[in-house]
Parts: C-alpha cells; structure tokens; sequence
C-alpha cells in the first residue's frame, strides 16, 4: 500500500464551547487525536479593567474586582484594599479582620465547590453539579445577607468591611458548617474511586515543581506538586496565623491530584470558618481613621465633622500617599496580586492585576503537549480557569 | 522580611552586579532593584540562580507609562522565592522604540506577560518568538493603557443588520464624556481664576520695584 502523507489536522476549540469554561478560544494543531500545538487566544472577555481603574478613584475601583474572578469575588477585592492599606498605613480592626478572614473562606468553598463539579462535568459527571451549586447557592445567600449582592459584593474597604454582620448570621453559617460536610461526602463517593473519572483524570496533565515554579503556577497548581507554598502560611495576612489549618498538598502532579486537594482545601476553610466565628471579638469593623473610612450613618446625624468627612470621601475620595506597593492573596485559584502605583492624587496611577490564571492558562500549550484531544477539558478544569480574571 | 534584611539583600545584589544595577531602594516593606534594560536578562538569571536569591519564580511583569519622561515606559518585573520566602522587584526603564531583552529564556513565564506588555503599551521586546497581541481585538490599533490612548478609545463595533457582519466605526458618544475633577479647589486647579492674575502681576510689580 502506498504511503499516505497525512497533514496534521488544525482544530478550533470555543470560543463558544461548554467545556471552554467562558470564552476561551483555542487552535489546536491535532496528529490524528494527538495534541502537537495549542494556541489559546484570549482576550474575547477583555474589558479594560485596568484603564478604568486609572480613571476612577480608589473606592469606585473597588467595585471592578468583583468583577474578576467572578467566582469567588471577594478574594480579588482583598488583594487591592490590602495594597490601598499598606501605601495608606491603615489599621483594619480586629473585627474586620475576622470578617474578612470569613468571606476570603467563604470564596473559596464557593470557587472550588464550582471547579470541582464543573471539572467532573467536563469530564463526565453530571450529579456533582446538581449538587453543588445547592450549596452554592447557600453561601451566595450569606454574601447577599453581609452585603445585599450575591455576586459583585463590594464587601472589603480600606479600612475594613463595609457593616457587620447581621443578626443571627455567625449562627447560619455556622449550622451550614454542620451540614455541609455530608454533602461534600456524598460528592466524593460519587467521584473519587469512580473509575471513569479517574482513567479521565490520574496521570493527565503532569509537571514537577521545577516546571511548576518556572512557568510561574501559584496556588493548588503549585501545591499538587509537592510545594507547601501558601501565602497563608507564608505571608500570613489579617488573622490567619491565629487559625489553626494545614496546607493541603499532592505528589503527582496530575488532574486527580489537584482534584483532591482543592476538596481537602474545602475541609481546611470549613475549619477556618467555624474557628473565626467562634474566636470572633466584638467591636468597630471599620477602621476609625475618617481620613479614609466614612463615618457610621448614626454620627453623621449629630456631627458636623462625620457630615463633612462623608462628603469629602464619597465626592473627591481619599488621597493615597505616593509610592508603590505589590500586595498578593492566596485567592482559591493561586496567587491573586496588585500591583498599585500612587502618584499622591485620588486616583491610582498605574494598578496591574497579577491573576492567576493567566500564567496557568499560559502552560496549556506546555502542559497538552503529546496528550489526546479528550484530555483537553480535564486539564483545563484542573487547572481552574475563570475569564473574568483573565482576560481583565 | 524585615527591612534590614531586604536591604542587605538590596546590598548584596548591587555588589554583585555593579554595572548592570543602577539603585536599590526599600520602601513599603519591598525591595525595588532598577536595573540597565539591556542587561536585564543578565540580572533576572542572577536573581533566579544565586543562593542568598533564589527568585525562582517569575510572578507578574508588567508595563507603566510615564509620559512625562524622556523613557517613558517602565517594564515591572516581580519575582518571588518559595524557597528563602521573599519577593523582589525589577524595574528598567525603556521609549517605544528601545527594544528590552525578552526574559522568556530565563522564565518561560515571561512569554505572556510580554505579549501583554506589548499589547498594551508597545514596549517591544528583543527576541521574543511570538509577540503578537494579547488581550485586544483582532486587527486593534494602538496601545490602550498608554496615558495618552483616550479611555473611550476610537473606534466602536456593531452587528450591522444591512451588512451581516460586525462594523467597526469612530467612537461617537451620545453625550460629552463626563470626567469629573472632584479635587479640592485649592489642589486640583490649574486655570487662572478671575482675579487670580491680579496677585501675579502685583507679585511681578513688587520684583521689578526691587
């Protein structure tokens, strides 16, 4: 028989397709059903985040990181009210920072409670998602509860929160730590020695530390690896070197073993929870300086002083004192920064967004190198991919 | 790290690399090393593969625009050390027409974030094997995140139903687009106000009295 010159065989993937986790666009060159070359194009959810930004002050900013990472909204307005505190000097009081400890947990139960079950659809799995966007939608009631929004909360000021917690909210969320657990064992049972998800998953996507390091993977990207490496632990910020926790790390390097530690995560915040709501002081939420935190409703009805300072913060805003500052999270996906520059004006002068994945998205082409075609959504869901932080 | 400790390091880097670093400054509890742009490979494998370093990890690298200098842009590298637990920051200065060394052979990482930087700024960087845009349109122009590209941009896009396809045309905005100087009068003006020139010239009149 006469030998047949076979062409590789070039693939568009989305932007538009379920398993594309938002609106990636990947051209894939395909050996048969072998991956040689991936090319993500991204950019399609792109929407200036960062110009806007520079053009707003810092608090109307605030709002936008909402926007990123939509999945789990207040880790993002975390890293850039820390960057506002730490070129500002402001104190958070212990209050907040408890609050704030809660809510950075809550997100990331309500990120990988969404990875997890989308990853097992991606590759298969129905249930888990009908599952788990139940629970979702629970913790979605407590961000709604704190702040009135169930998504874009705009929760986290410099300074602190915005209010404290309503009445009889620690006493919820503290029931749902109760219950949640049995849910997540049911999910897991559904899953973990599942043999289809594992064939779809073990030994998929695999790098070592060095790779990891290399192509700049932060968070459970890292971790899976071996490296205990979690800003948490590292650099802890707000109250977390109170909390008792552990740092959840893999071996293999593969799908599977990202998956199981992010449920490993779910089990360390669920601890962190219920430890900040037992631990949790009373008092302000809201730093007392006024030079930077509005004064509370109940004072600007008698002084003068809180009437003017509210008028002055919410029409020419804060000024930040000049200079730079890179402040990093651990945001459920990995290392969430901002890089805020300050010209002394109201307004930032330069706020680069460091989102995680966009250096994960960025080892695709590294990582599917010599894989199957199907591999490719059981890669992209480990890896955890959310645009809105993506394409900015 | 304590700043004593970042300074020492900030010593120890500029001692090493005499000629490649200019300044290394503490500030915020961060270490900032501004370095030569055409010797930035050299310092980034320095700081990656030194012991008392260790920046094994490229985190962020971005651009910034200060138009108001003679090079205008900066490009901003920020690298972190799992192993020794500290972070650094590079900053070279560079125009739009002065090519950096692409610092994709010593971080893989790098290779996005220079699309990035080129995309938004038009920093172009030296030996990088795909520098295409990143995160703008197909067939965009310009550099939108330099101080002088407008917020609004130029050009919008429709579905035109007549055409069947999307339609670029010029921005037209409905209304004037509002920018609101909310700083305090006494701050933020740079206009003359009426009466305001009066004090000059009585200034100018007392200078030339003497």
């Amino acid at each position: 028989m006469a030998e047949v010159d076979i062409k590789n065989y070039c693939l568009n993937f989305g932007p538009q397709h379920p398993a594309a986790h938002g609106v990636l666009r990947m051209v894939m060159e395909l050996d048969g059903e072998i991956v040689e070359r991936v090319d993500p194009h991204i950019g399609l959810l792109h929407r200036g985040t960062e110009k806007l930004i520079e053009n707003k002050q810092y608090l109307q900013a605030m709002p936008y990181f909402d926007r990123l990472d939509y999945v789990a909204p207040m880790n993002q307005e975390h890293a850039f009210v820390m960057a506002i505190e730490k070129l500002a000097n402001i104190e958070v009081p212990e209050r907040g920072q408890y609050i704030r400890v809660l809510f950075s947990e809550i997100g990331r139960i309500l990120n990988h409670l969404l990875n997890l079950t989308t990853h097992a659809m991606d590759v298969g799995a129905l249930t888990p998602i009908l599952w788990g966007f139940e629970e979702r939608e629970l913790l979605m009631e407590f961000y709604e509860a704190v702040c009135g929004a169930r998504l874009h909360a705009a929760y986290f000021r410099p300074g602190g929160v915005h209010q404290d917690l309503p009445a009889g909210l620690a006493d919820r969320i503290m029931k749902w730590t109760e219950t949640f657990p049995s849910t997540l064992e049911d999910m897991e049972a559904l899953l973990i020695d599942n043999r289809i998800f594992k064939q779809r998953n073990v030994d998929i996507g695999v790098f070592d530390a060095d790779e990891a390091l290399a192509w700049g993977f932060t968070g459970p990207m890292l971790r899976s690896t071996g490296v205990a490496w979690d800003l948490r632990k590292a650099e802890p910020y707000e109250v977390y070197d109170k909390m008792d926790f552990k740092v959840a790390i893999g071996n293999a390097g593969d799908c599977y073993d990202r998956f199981m530690l992010r449920i490993a995560e779910i089990r360390e915040s669920l601890k962190i929870i219920r430890q900040c709501l037992n631990d949790m002081p009373e008092g302000p939420v809201m730093s007392l300086n006024t030079k930077f935190a509005p004064p509370r409703r109940a004072e600007m009805k008698r002084s003068m002083e809180a009437l003017i300072h509210h008028f002055k913060l919410y029409t020419e805003g804060f000024k930040v004192p000049e200079g730079e500052v890179y402040a990093a999270v651990e945001a459920p996906k990995g290392e969430f920064g901002v890089y805020l520059v300050s010209d002394g004006s109201n307004r930032p002068y330069r706020c680069k967004i460091r989102a995680p994945g966009f250096a994960h998205l960025q080892g695709m082409d590294y990582l599917l190198k010599g894989h199957m075609l199907a591999d490719a959504p059981a890669v992209l869901g480990a890896m955890d991919i959310v645009f809105g932080e993506v394409d900015r | 790290m304590t700043d004593k400790a970042l300074k020492a390091l900030g010593e120890h880097i500029a001692s090493s690399l005499e000629n490649e670093v200019i300044s290394t400054a503490v500030a915020f509890g961060e270490l900032t090393v501004v370095a030569r742009a055409e010797h930035v490979q050299k310092v980034l494998t320095f700081l990656r593969d030194d012991q008392e370093c260790m920046f094994k990890q490229l985190i962020d690298l971005c651009g910034a625009d200060y138009p108001e200098r003679a090079r205008r842009f900066d490009v901003v590298y920020h690298m972190l050390s799992v192993q020794l637990n500290q972070r650094i920051r590079v900053k070279v200065e560079t125009d739009a027409d002065t090519p950096v060394p692409s610092a994709i052979e010593v971080f893989p990482a790098a290779g996005w974030f220079e699309r990035e930087a080129w995309d938004m700024y038009g920093i172009f960087f030296a030996d990088h094997p795909d520098l295409r845009r990143m995160l703008t349109d197909y067939g965009f122009q310009g550099h939108p995140l330099r101080k002088d590209f407008p917020l609004t941009g130029f050009v919008e896009c429709r579905y035109s139903e007549e055409e069947k396809r999307i339609v670029y045309e010029p921005v037209s905005l409905k209304q004037e687009f509002r920018n609101f100087d909310f700083m305090s009068p006494w701050e933020s003006a740079q206009y003359v106000l009426p009466g305001d020139e009066k004090a000059d010239d009585a200034a100018d009149g007392k200078e030339g009295a003497k």
